[in-house]
């Protein structure tokens, strides 16, 4: 049993552990975790400070980015200084200012469908946070082929949505969403955001990891969380596995990962979250 | 059944119950810690949150001075 740790550790979880549904066991199984956060963006951010802060024992982080002023609004993690630098390198150095019990591993790159694979397989638990709907796809099939559980999450103008993913028990990205929508889709850089709604989000999306990483509660299984900042409406629909998804139904035919996870051939897919946050279609970042 | 000290007079609330808390974990059901803390709020508290976890709280013993000795069974 390794719970021979320093004072300083207990005190510095000390308000993890009180928590009757983490406890001392739940700590522990934190620290022995390993989280991969893609994109050290808007979602990204947040969600790295808070599992960073919690003691998540490893922290990977993939992103190809270089810091740009204009991500200063929502991204958290970077600062004016580091315009300019690596986003991961960026994101790592306040990682370690906040906790030096947390092992960073930056990947600074894109993960595409040669490399993401073997990546994902060596994490517990994946939180995607990226921009565009062929990454959200591709990260969606290489968790659900690895059989690694995930955090869904996207944010557009004032509207954010989330769901939580264990491969073949709950419902997919693709199983809800269906392809990737073809044609020209509103972005961030092209709609707009609302800065806070990235914080809102991305501490979500660490809440998720930490339920699932320590049994605490129930994850966002089988249902999509959206909100709309501007009433502050949220909603909770429930969602299910569908048996002709692509990769995850009764016949996949997506059993390996190549160029053709994203493809896009079918317009539309946030239907649902439309349908329930009454917004806009959502692509993120 | 095995009997466990530990010392937690010079912590506060709430490092006193995270420091119990360690201990339990490491205990086998049945197992006995004694817990030695001082009067005021540690007396008041650690009883309170180690029955809501579900131990049970033996009695409580004055050691000296400020000194309390509260006995718990996992």
């Amino acid at each position: 049993m390794e719970v021979e740790r320093e004072d300083a550790y207990w005190e510095r979880y000390s308000r993890n552990i009180l928590l009757p549904e983490i406890g001392v066991d739940g700590q522990l199984k934190i620290s022995r975790a390993r989280v991969l956060i893609i994109g050290a963006g808007g979602l990204g951010s947040p969600a790295a400070y808070y599992l960073a802060a919690a003691g998540v024992g490893v922290l990977g982080l993939a992103d190809a980015d270089d810091v740009d002023l204009s991500n200063l609004q929502r991204q958290i993690l970077h600062a004016t200084a580091d315009v300019g630098s690596a986003k991961v390198l960026s994101a790592a150095a306040k990682i370690r200012a906040i906790n030096p019990d947390v092992e960073v591993v930056a990947y600074r790159q894109y993960l595409d469908a040669a490399t993401i694979g073997p990546i994902v397989a060596d994490y517990d638990f994946v939180i995607e946070g990226v921009d565009n709907f062929p990454s959200k796809f591709l990260i969606n099939d290489a968790c659900v082929l690895a059989g690694v559980p995930f955090s869904q999450g996207g944010i557009l103008q004032f509207v954010g949505m989330t769901m939580t993913v264990k491969p073949g028990d709950t419902a997919c990205y693709r199983c809800v969403m269906g392809e990737p929508p073809t044609g020209t889709v509103p972005t961030c850089s092209s709609a707009g955001v609302f800065g806070a709604i990235a914080g809102m989000l991305g501490s979500i999306q660490a809440a998720e990891a930490l339920k699932y990483i320590t049994g605490a509660g129930r994850p966002l299984y089988d249902s999509l969380l959206c909100f709309d900042a501007k009433a502050m409406d949220f909603m909770k629909s429930p969602v299910q596995r569908n048996p002709r998804c692509r990769v995850c139904g009764e016949q996949p035919d997506i059993t390996a990962l190549a160029g053709d996870n994203t493809r896009s051939c079918v317009p539309g897919g946030d239907r649902a979250c439309r349908r329930a946050a009454g917004a806009n279609r959502s692509a993120q970042d | 059944m095995a009997t466990r000290q530990l010392d937690i007079t010079r912590y506060n609330c709430p490092i006193t119950f995270v420091k119990v808390k360690v201990q339990l974990y490491e205990l086998k059901k049945g197992d006995v810690l004694e817990v030695l803390l001082t009067g005021g709020e540690p007396l008041e508290n650690v009883p309170a949150a180690v029955t809501r976890d579900g131990h049970v709280v033996l009695g409580t013993q004055h050691v000296a001075g400020n000194t309390y000795c509260l006995r718990i069974r996992k």
